[in-house]
């Protein structure tokens, strides 16, 4: 397996006109390790998963992927496709963006894509519908099965997305991005919109599929109970800059973090938490 | 909103003779000043070239009184059919699901029907020829539908395509002698072809700017074949084009034919049954093509790309093949109905590919409920028998027709059949409504 950390981000910059969204970012993601990007709003988070899923062109920088057997992209070189279909990333959206008139299991086989269509011979195979073809379907099918039974879907599996409660979607979004075989998944506010319940059960399937999947995940996030509980190391952003990285512990009680949080300079901020303790 | 809402206003807005007056006296004045002209008056071309023209403002009266009238009786309806303002919402549970039987019930008969007009109506040459005019729009309703119903490509050049697929045969059978079983599949070819060509430009384009371009595109090619005489014969047309032979065997009379080989007497009805057979094969492979692609992986991503294309792309498919294979598939269809066109009439002329014929197809697709294969054969079947219905209103009947049409559209916006059937199920198909089924955006 690689050494390299899954996901490097060098000198990362995206300009929109006058305005810097992101600005000389670098981090690095560490493998089969779930890093949290956190920050107040409008402070980048979105722009960045928008530069490493290939959705923006950034102005500058590099970011890097390297897969366990190390084979290595760059994604601001892919095009927006290929890093789902190569680089293997997938991710999910802020507004969730399922296929609202496809059912649960039609929104998990679209996700199989690039493996079906090579299954179905571009689909010549699969219009004289030869056997290796429908094998290679119903396993398709059963890889869907089995992800609609881990987020607890699968007795809807037959209705429309559009039709499902605003938990289970968020929960089917994740289904569908894990059934492209992601190495790495990029999850922008999960939790947005739970209760406390489902965020839990949230954490729990996250957790799980770090463990028994060995996938990469890179969470944005605004529920700090879920970032705290989850993640393996934070890294905090403000204004488009890295202003603190660390274990969740660390970024608790960093005074730079808390004063970006609250809006107050850092000296407050610090005064603040002496005063506290 | 307070006409379309009457039992929630519950008479803190009040939908009273006041408003409906109102509306019913806009709705004139819109009429009016739409009919003053087309209506009102009336111009001809005399005898030696000059305008001759007369009144006719009784027509003009009795047609915005109509209006008047009309507009008072669609909003009472409207108040006593509850607050939907459709009469979908107003049809009782225990009608609604006997139509669903029906409806499943629906396809299969019609099929069984259709094998059986040529022998039902055998002697009848009028109604087979309209059987033929109908299939040949089902068919390219069933390919349009493939490029706006599923991938949700909004289209308006799609008679371009059945334009290369009739020159296609015309000309290579003409010019090389090529029969029509050979060109069958090279006008396929050739339509895809181009519609690939016209898929790369466009692909970027989206939504109204689409249309235009493609309306654009259809116009185009039609322009092409007006002009470059030395190879499409110009506004003349290609004329003496080959009829179809059954592998090989003419339908003709005397030594040779068909009816000579199998010893029967030669009529001339055995070309319109035979074609009539013909056009029914192929619309059923178009059909039989489309229904397997839906489950295919291709087919699934040209919905998937109707419903959210930013999801494709985060999941890895390739919009641009994506979005061309609906265009060669749809353009394909298009261009074997074209190859058929060709060989019924036996001529053709840059005339028979107007816009008006894009936009009569779309319009079956659009009124068939996007999507949905039986509701384009239906729409095919109501629009095409229904303007020879109407043929006998003359002047009237373009009106009358698109007064039909408005009524459908008010009945169900979402076309005859409004909902979406799963392409894969795990335990039960649930048919999709169509406020979720997204129409697309390019
Ligand atoms: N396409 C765009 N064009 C112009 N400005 C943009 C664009 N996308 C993002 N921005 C700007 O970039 C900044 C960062 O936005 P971004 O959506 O990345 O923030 P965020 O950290 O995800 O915030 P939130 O927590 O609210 O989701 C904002 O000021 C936003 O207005
Ligand atoms: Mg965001």
């Amino acid at each position: 397996m690689s050494s390299a950390p899954i996901l490097a981000l060098e000198n990362l910059t995206m300009r929109f006109g006058g305005i810097v969204a992101v600005n000389a970012l670098s981090f690095t993601a560490q493998r089969k390790q779930i890093t949290a990007l956190i920050g107040p709003n409008g402070a980048g988070k979105t722009t960045v998963f928008n530069c490493i899923t290939g959705f923006y062109k950034p102005t500058s920088g590099i970011i890097r992927l390297t897969h366990d057997d190390g084979a290595q992209y760059e994604m601001q070189k892919l095009r927006d496709f290929n890093i789902s279909k190569q680089a293997k990333v997938a991710r999910t959206f802020q507004n969730i963006r399922l296929f609202p008139g496809m059912t649960a299991l039609e929104n998990l086989m679209v996700a199989q894509h690039n493996a079906l269509m090579r299954a179905s011979g571009f689909t010549v195979l699969g219009l004289l519908g030869v056997p290796s073809w429908r094998a290679a379907e119903q396993s398709a099918i059963d890889a869907a099965v089995f992800w609609l039974k881990r987020v607890g879907l699968i007795d809807r599996a037959d209705d429309a997305a559009g039709n499902l409660a605003y938990g289970d979607q968020r929960r089917l979004e994740i289904a569908r991005a894990m059934c492209t075989g992601p190495a790495l998944l990029c999850l922008d506010e999960p939790a947005a919109g739970l209760n406390a319940r489902e965020s839990a059960a949230l954490s729990e399937l996250l957790l799980s599929i770090r463990s028994d999947h060995g996938t990469s995940i890179l969470l944005i996030e605004h529920d700090m109970s879920v970032v705290m509980e989850i993640s393996d190391r934070v890294v905090v952003m403000d204004y488009g800059v890295k202003i603190a990285e660390g274990t969740p512990r660390e970024i608790r009680d960093d005074p730079k973090v808390i004063a970006a949080y609250l809006g107050t300079d850092e000296e407050e901020a610090a005064a603040v938490m002496e005063a506290e303790a | 909103m307070s006409a379309s809402h009457p039992a929630s206003s519950n008479g803190s807005e009040p939908v009273g003779a006041a408003f409906i007056l109102k509306k019913a006296f806009l709705s004139a004045l819109v009429a009016l000043g739409l009919f003053s002209l087309m209506i009102g008056v009336r111009t001809e071309a005399g005898q030696s070239g000059q305008l001759e023209y007369w009144t006719r403002f009784g027509d003009l009266a009795s047609l915005v009184a109509a209006v008047f009238v009309g507009s008072i009786i669609v909003e009472l309806l409207r108040l006593w059919l509850g607050p939907r303002g459709g009469l979908g919402s107003f049809v009782p549970p225990s009608v609604q699901s006997g139509l669903s039987i029906a409806g499943r019930y629906l396809a299969p008969a019609l099929l069984i029907f259709t094998f059986l007009v040529p022998v039902i109506f055998y002697n009848q040459r009028y109604i087979l020829d309209l059987g033929i005019l109908v299939l040949t729009y089902v068919m390219l309703g069933w390919g349009l539908n493939v490029v706006v119903g599923l991938a949700g490509l909004l289209d308006l050049g799609y008679v371009a395509f059945y334009a290369v697929g009739a020159y296609s045969y015309g000309l290579l059978s003409t010019t090389f002698g090529l029969s029509f079983w050979i060109c069958l599949p090279l006008a396929g070819i050739l339509a895809a072809f181009w519609g690939v060509l016209l898929g790369f430009p466009v692909l970027r384009l989206r939504g109204d700017y689409l249309a235009i371009v493609t309306l654009a595109f259809g116009e185009i090619i039609r322009l092409v074949l007006i002009n470059w005489q030395d190879v499409t014969g110009g506004p003349n047309g290609v004329s003496g084009i080959p009829r179809p032979t059954l592998f090989g065997i003419p339908l003709t009379p005397g030594e040779g034919g068909l009816a000579a080989m199998l010893g029967i007497p030669f009529s001339p009805t055995h070309r319109i049954v035979f074609l009539f057979y013909l056009i029914l094969a192929l619309a059923l492979l178009t059909n039989w093509v489309t229904i397997r692609l839906r489950r295919l992986p291709i087919g699934r991503a040209w919905e998937a790309l109707r419903e959210d294309e930013v999801a494709c792309r985060a999941l890895g498919i390739n919009i641009t093949t994506t979005k061309l294979t609906a265009f060669a598939t749809g353009a394909m269809f298009g261009g074997f109905a074209g190859a058929f066109f060709a060989t019924r009439q036996g001529f053709i002329s840059p005339e028979s590919f107007t816009f008006q014929e894009s936009a009569l197809v779309l319009a079956i697709v659009v009124l068939g409920g996007m999507g949905s294969q039986l509701g384009v054969a239906l729409a095919a079947l109501a629009m095409i028998g229904g303007f020879e219905l109407f043929r006998s209103l003359e002047v009237y009947r373009m009106l009358v027709f698109g007064l039909a049409m408005v009524l459908i559209m008010i009945w169900r916006p979402r076309g005859i059949v409004g909902h979406r059937a799963p392409t894969v199920f795990l335990e039960k198909s649930k048919s999709i409504s169509s406020d979720l089924v997204k129409e697309g955006h390019g």
